[in-house]
């Protein structure tokens, strides 16, 4: 190991899935459903309204916080999930990728223990332990929630000091009714943690409407919530998402982001505003298209693999260990033999070992050509099918 | 979601899925979405399936023209007869009452200009209600039913994105 590099960087392993990375490369026959990013374009109105702020140079910095406008359009948006902030707690970020790493670096203290439920997307651990943090882990397979039980036991042993929600989660799909979210704010404010909750796939939620944790009796002042334009309007490239937190918090991720930042991209938010104002069609178009994939995607594989229903996002999370291959082999033989990229579960934690991500972010057609190359091969995988 | 409206939104998309297809894309029953359907169809909901077609790809030139109709009304012939009488010649690709100067907007469909020229000299303008037409022929097409006549943007992602 090279003394140049910081020990706590080089604690931190590399991402699972660049190996499979290499070896889709070249490959023009392979379907992906390894991809965490919509399919859909951006909506035209709002690559119009960025082309036409080009036009007229508008490619200045903008205040630290973001653009005024667009705080108010995300705090006035905000009600539709329960609650309506302050648009001075509001923090326009390049990504909720920024808004983590913010939010992490704003409240941890050397050794602070952070509750992480897995399956979960892949930077909350590296990011709370490069935040100088303790990642703890909180296996919650098979049925994917956290309950109050379950968590207390964590949160007793570890006196944690946050706790990272995502729901509708990445990979698992599943997300939490208001119930759910109640017995883990009650957790949050018995433990005095404070709850990051990432709600990126708010948008896409399919049965009943998305509730944000924030929006709870006395949860407010205890919440640091992210999102983003990437997966509800596309803007994944572009880079733009935002923060609400607690004015304390607030502050305190501002000064990280006034250094490591200066603002997000002012196209990008120039085009988030656009989003929030005039694509409300788009969105329900897409979500739409999202859920007759889900429905498809979900009743065909339950016919190969056991699998949830998720109510969410666009990724689906069957269990493969029936067929008695580790997560990785399935998916690099699933690669190799049918051209199908998925992601092995283990990418997202330790308790995703024996499924596999599959995301349907693809069109119909290439769906259903994926589930019959997928039929396929579990039907090689056993001798009589 | 309304599901008679979630299969209609589906087949107006895409008329060739089976009921199963749509059975499998929106959680109904088979049955049920086969019953859907049929209902549709019989009640005048559904009114034709029918395929988007470039027909410049396979060399058959049609001929395309707006015409812009402006007519006066008497107390024996209103909007609907007018509109009917025109609706009623196969050449006639839509016909619609619009704002603005002019009454009637229909699309004629024909194999030149010529043929176009003279049925809307021949027939549309020879109804005596017609006051006067103006004709504009299609030059090109960009956008036809919802769908782009072009394609200018390819799936760029990544193959892996966690």
């Amino acid at each position: 190991m090279s003394r140049r590099i910081s020990e706590r960087v080089d604690s931190i392993k590399p991402s699972g899935i660049r190996k499979f990375f290499d070896l889709v490369i070249g490959r023009p026959d392979v379907i992906s459903l390894g991809v965490g990013e919509p399919d859909f374009p951006v909506p035209w109105r709002i690559r119009e309204q960025m082309i036409y702020s080009l036009e007229r140079g508008i490619t200045s910095y903008t205040s630290n916080h973001g653009l005024p406008e667009l705080r108010e359009a995300i705090a006035e948006y905000y009600s539709k999930f329960g609650f309506r902030p302050d648009p001075e707690n509001v923090i326009v970020t390049t990504g909720v990728s920024e808004g983590i790493d913010l939010a992490l670096r704003a409240i941890l203290n050397p050794g602070d223990a952070v509750l992480i439920p897995e399956p979960a997307y892949v930077s909350y651990k590296p990011l709370t332990i490069l935040a100088g943090g303790e990642a703890v882990a909180i296996p919650t397979t098979p049925d994917f929630k956290p309950n109050y039980d379950h968590l207390s036991k964590y949160a007793k042993e570890f006196e944690p000091k946050a706790i990272i929600l995502n729901y509708p989660n990445n990979p698992t799909g599943v997300t939490y009714s208001k119930k759910e979210l109640e017995e883990i704010a009650d957790l949050a404010i018995e433990f005095d943690m404070i709850v990051v909750s990432d709600e990126i796939y708010s948008e896409l939620t399919y049965s009943g409407k998305h509730v944000s944790v924030a929006s709870l009796n006395g949860m407010e002042e205890r919440t640091i919530v992210l999102n983003g334009f990437s997966k509800a309007f596309a803007m994944t490239g572009l880079r733009i998402g935002y923060v609400i937190a607690p004015e304390d918090i607030a502050e305190a991720m501002l000064k990280i982001h006034q250094y490591c930042m200066l603002c997000a991209p002012i196209t990008a938010q120039i085009g988030a505003l656009e989003a929030l104002r005039n694509c409300d069609e788009e969105l329900d178009r897409v979500r739409a298209e999202y859920m007759r994939r889900r429905n498809l995607f979900v009743k065909r594989l339950s016919g190969v693999f056991e699998i949830r229903k998720p109510e969410g996002a666009f990724y689906a999370f069957p269990k493969i260990s029936d067929y008695g291959l580790s997560s990785e082999e399935f998916a690099e033989r699933l690669l190799l033999e049918k051209g199908v990229a998925v992601v092995p579960g283990n990418a997202f934690g330790d308790c995703g070992e024996g499924y596999i991500r599959c995301a349907y972010a693809v069109s119909m057609e290439k769906l259903k050509e994926a589930i019959d190359r997928i039929e396929d091969f579990v039907r090689g995988l056993r001798p009589n099918p | 979601m309304d599901k008679v409206i979630e299969v209609l939104k589906i087949l107006e998309e895409n008329a060739r899925l089976t009921p199963k297809e749509i059975a499998e894309m929106t959680g109904l029953d088979e049955k049920e979405v086969e019953r859907i359907i049929r209902k549709k169809e019989e009640d005048g909901t559904i009114l034709k399936y029918k395929t988007v077609i470039d027909w410049e790809k396979v060399g058959e030139e049609f001929v395309y023209a707006i015409i812009d109709v402006r007519v006066d009304l008497t107390r024996e012939k209103g909007y609907d007869d007018i509109a009917k009488r025109i609706a009623k010649y196969p050449e006639v690709h839509s016909v619609r009452l619009i704002s603005g100067d002019y009454d009637f907007q229909i699309v004629v469909k024909g194999k030149s200009l010529k043929d176009v020229a003279f049925f809307v000299a021949e027939k549309i303008s020879t109804i005596p209600e017609v006051r006067d037409t103006f004709t504009h022929f299609v030059l090109r097409s960009y956008k036809e039913e919802g769908v782009l006549l072009f394609k200018d943007e390819e799936d760029r992602r990544l193959a892996l994105v966690p």
